[in-house]
């Protein structure tokens, strides 16, 4: 496009016609180019896009009948032989009974063709190995239960709800998947006399991580993810404020202040896996710390968050304007009084903002974590900062990696619950920025 | 520090005297605000005060608390220590002849039973007798924390309280203890980069003791298997870390192969195509895809992408392994696109609008200008983010430990599973190992390799961002 007014090819000088008609000719050409350079602009936004729907579609897709859980209708015989045959009735014999054994005599009242060992184990294992469990609590809250038959709905097991809710596909052969054609006989036998029952799945939510599909939950890992989220707000917004005001308001121009600020833009950059080597090397190896603590996933994710929030709390002091301070310094306010009576409260809102947003990237990260002891199966909910916990993300990390079919809804349902927070805290950042955001 | 709360059993526990001392601390505040106000209305009214009545309170207030919040923190830090080394100081003297391996194993039987954790070695009188000693020594470090913590604090009140009269300057003092403070906050950053440098540093060290540096850097096989028997199969372990770098660079390529152009394209499209209806609906939905945590990306690659590009693969007659190179760059190149459009965005949009107004005057289309003009111009800039990009593909670590492949095969086949040098960081430190064989201090030598590597990236990117912010400013 550049030749127009360019001496020919030969050197000789063009008319104006000429050289319109030769832009003319170009133009065709110059068009085309112009919507293909658009088409790809307009189709890299859509890749973009489409990614986002198709990650989202499929993590739902995937997660939101873990929601759900199957239980089982069983008429429960409580025999006074298996439960208590001296008749003692005492709270000891009561908790050692096989509770076990009512449930499998229970499902061969059903389906007395299973005879032999194998199918009795077959049928067993249709109903999770926590039922036994439920039914010992009714028994010991109600000794009166005995000998009775009580229609009880237990929970199944994860095969059994893998089955229910079609994930485990029939036409696979039998020797590639873990339930046989008899067990799916039988649960279609159950399902067609109403004895299945979808619930809402309360346990998700409540218990802590299990080898059994049916029974894990995320309140252990969200609550071990809580604590160090607290850890990790209560030092870096201090530490990043004072860091920031100091930064911003006080320090001189020096090689030392230089360095920090080189050494902040640097840190924010670190990949986040080098924290959790220096989690390792410093807080576990050096201060003997224990592992697996939230106490230490906290001051790691505090050592990556602070960079984030120093620079954003800075960014919230320069907008304010200089008038503010010269005016507060004319009234006779000393420096100090200047800062934390009038800069810093109409700077707050930028930085809570930025702490919010770095909140929210210390809930989703993992990497750093795995290095501090943060992956071990733990079953129990953690009860304080020192106890072994696992946090959300680690938690789906580790499902993620479990072999069993039931585990992938779970996973899926877990991530939907960690972008569910993740989102809360992204909007409130936007509403208070929307709200009190100040333009001078 | 160290030690968690349960185990100090004697005296307060540090949760109460952390109480303790705030309650303190208020009441000092409010005791130096009465002396100050009362002292001045028996001289001449409020106006002689130096300072605000406030300023006084907190100047007893800092007297009543720092100091033994200071105590409590050093006792914290030294305590298990200090009484370990007196514990040993006074055993047997058969044991302590013992070399030092085996007296700390010793004393770790002595600190479970006084736990009432399960003991290695059979309950000898030696250890019962440790353990009592160990004991009383735990619950005289307890209550002499506490009553010192209570007698500094007293102290501090009394000498505030001396100390306060209408000509002191309070509001100096205080405002001095505040800056103080926030010196301390902004050289956190120091202390973490010194943190960081020497964890990996030493151990690195201590690794390059055993393997050579060049043969860590220029070896072409890497399995860090280290035996239990000697004459194990395979038994020497190979550290050349040449196919994780040639892993990590794959994949990295891969990732900047579609992050590069689609970001590019859209940080284009949005800032000088697009409506700005759209543009205020798109900006935020991509951004969303920044805000994602990496695990989900992983999850998303091992479970959806990489099933699907290994169907693909098949039906096109290639072979594609499982845990392909490809899966993870390309959702990692995703994770990446909202990284280089917004980098991108602000470059361009530094671009001085007569710029853009010169060509599209002289009759340059729109991409004309934008490919002739605008792209020139902001280069240096596209160019630092795109290298910042680099550097974070490079220490991104979930979506590969959970999509790549943990052989390290020497390949640029991206169709072949590679491993890179976070995932072998992650294999190696997870999972119960001695903390001193080669295998574990791999690690720390990959961390400091990646930690070099990614800050060299950092600085060149950033200063080159920095020389073409003032170009146009």
């Amino acid at each position: 496009m550049n030749k127009i007014g360019d001496p020919g090819a030969a050197g000789r000088p063009i008319s104006a016609d000429q050289a319109m008609a030769r832009v003319n000719a170009s133009l065709r050409k110059r068009y085309g180019a112009e919507r293909r350079f658009r088409v790809y602009g307009i189709a890299s936004v859509t890749v973009g896009l489409a990614f986002l729907a198709l990650m989202m579609i499929s993590i739902v897709g995937k997660g939101y009948s873990a929601f759900q859980q199957t239980y089982v209708d069983l008429d429960i015989y409580f025999d006074p032989e298996v439960i208590d045959p001296d008749g003692l009735r005492d709270q000891e014999s009561l908790m050692r009974a096989n509770y076990n054994t009512l449930i499998k005599d229970s499902l061969l009242f059903l389906f007395p063709e299973a005879s032999g060992r194998r199918d009795r184990r077959a049928l067993g294992a249709l109903i999770s190995n926590s039922a036994a469990f439920d039914l010992q609590d009714m028994v010991i809250t109600d000794p009166l239960l005995i000998g009775q038959t009580r229609r009880v709905s237990v929970l199944a097991s994860a095969d059994a709800d893998m089955l229910n809710k079609g994930k485990i596909s029939r036409t696979v052969p039998e020797s590639e998947r873990r339930v046989s054609d008899q067990q799916i006989a039988w649960l279609e036998t159950l399902r067609d006399r109403g004895r299945f029952e979808k619930r809402f799945n309360t346990s998700f939510f409540t218990h802590g991580d299990s080898r059994d599909p049916e029974l894990s939950g995320i309140w252990g890992a969200t609550k071990g993810s809580f604590y160090m989220l607290l850890i990790t707000l209560a030092l870096s917004f201090p530490v990043g404020i004072g860091a920031a005001i100091y930064l911003e308001e006080f320090a001189p121009k020096n090689p030392v202040t230089d360095f920090i600020e080189i050494n902040i833009n640097n840190l924010a950059a670190v990949p986040s896996i080098v924290f959790g080597l220096l989690g390792l090397g410093v807080f576990l190896n050096f201060f003997s710390m224990p592992r697996s603590a939230p106490m230490v996933g906290g001051l790691v994710l505090t050592l990556m968050t602070l960079p984030t929030i120093i620079i954003s709390a800075r960014a919230s002091l320069k907008s304010v304007p200089p008038s503010i301070r010269e005016a507060a310094l004319g009234m006779g306010a000393s420096q100090m009084q200047s800062t934390f009576h009038h800069v810093l409260p109409l700077a707050m809102p930028g930085m809570l903002t930025g702490t919010i947003i770095g909140m929210a990237r210390a809930l989703g990260e993992t990497a750093p974590l795995l290095m501090i002891g943060m992956v071990a199966f733990i079953v129990d909910i953690p009860q304080g900062l020192f106890d072994p916990s696992t946090a959300l993300p680690v938690q789906i990390y580790l499902w993620a990696d479990a072999p069993e079919r039931a585990f992938v809804e779970r996973t899926s349902a877990a991530i939907m619950v960690l972008l569910g927070f993740l989102v809360l805290m992204n909007l409130s950042a936007i509403i208070l920025r929307k709200r009190y955001e100040r333009r001078w | 520090m160290g030690t968690c709360p349960k185990q100090t059993g004697a005296g307060l526990t540090s949760s109460t005297l952390l109480l303790l001392l705030v309650a303190i601390t208020v009441t000092g505040f409010f005791l130096g605000r009465r002396r100050a106000v009362a002292l001045a209305g028996a001289g001449g009214g409020i106006r002689s005060l130096h300072s605000l009545p406030g300023h006084y309170g907190l100047f007893a207030a800092i007297w009543a608390g720092i100091p033994a919040v200071l105590m409590i923190f050093l006792w914290q830090s030294l305590e298990s220590s200090v009484v370990t080394d007196l514990v040993i100081r006074d055993l047997p003297a058969e044991i302590r002849s013992l070399p030092d391996a085996r007296v700390g194993l010793f004393m770790n039987d002595v600190k479970n039973l006084v736990a009432g954790n399960i003991i290695s070695d059979e309950l000898t009188p030696e250890i019962r007798q440790a353990a009592d000693h160990l004991e009383r020594l735990t619950l005289l470090s307890g209550w002499a924390r506490t009553i010192l913590a209570a007698a500094l604090a007293g102290l501090g009140l009394v000498l505030a309280w001396r100390l306060i009269r209408p000509e002191l300057r309070a509001r100096n003092r205080v405002e001095s203890v505040v800056k103080g403070f926030l010196i301390a906050c902004s050289t956190i950053a120091i202390f973490t980069t010194v943190g960081i440098v020497f964890s990996v540093l030493f151990e690195s060290a201590r690794f390059f003791k055993s393997v050579p540096i060049t043969e860590f850097l220029f070896g072409l096989e890497w399995s860090p298997q280290i035996a239990i028997r000697a004459d194990q199969v395979g038994s020497s372990g190979a550290f050349g870390a040449v196919p994780l770098f040639a892993g990590t660079m794959l994949i990295a390529l891969i990732a900047m192969l579609v992050a590069a152009p689609i970001g590019l394209m859209t940080a284009v499209y949005l800032a000088e195509y697009a409506p700005r209806q759209f543009r205020s609906v798109a900006k935020p939905l991509l951004e969303i895809l920044a805000g994602i945590p990496t695990v989900v990306y992983g999850f998303f690659a091992a479970l959806v992408v990489a099933p699907e590009i290994r169907g693909l693969g098949e039906s096109l007659g290639l072979s594609v392994a499982s845990e392909s190179a490809l899966a993870a760059g390309l959702v990692m190149g995703i994770m990446i696109i909202p990284f280089v459009s917004s980098l991108s965005d602000d470059v361009i949009n530094a671009v001085p609008q007569a710029m853009r107004d010169g060509a599209l005057a002289l009759g340059a289309t729109k991409s004309e200008t934008v490919k002739q003009v605008v792209f020139p111009a902001a280069l240096p800039g596209i160019v630092g983010g795109l290298l910042l990009a680099v550097s974070r593909a490079i220490g991104e670590t979930m979506i590969v430990v959970m999509a790549a492949g943990l052989a390290a095969n020497l390949t640029a086949n991206p169709l072949e599973a590679v491993t890179t040098v976070t995932v072998q960081i992650v294999t190696l430190l997870v999972g119960d190992q001695e903390f001193d064989s080669p295998k574990t201090l791999a690690a720390f030598a990959l961390g400091l390799i990646l930690f070099v590597f990614t800050l060299a990236l950092n600085a060149i990117a950033l200063r080159v961002v920095k020389k073409y912010r003032e170009q146009y400013e």
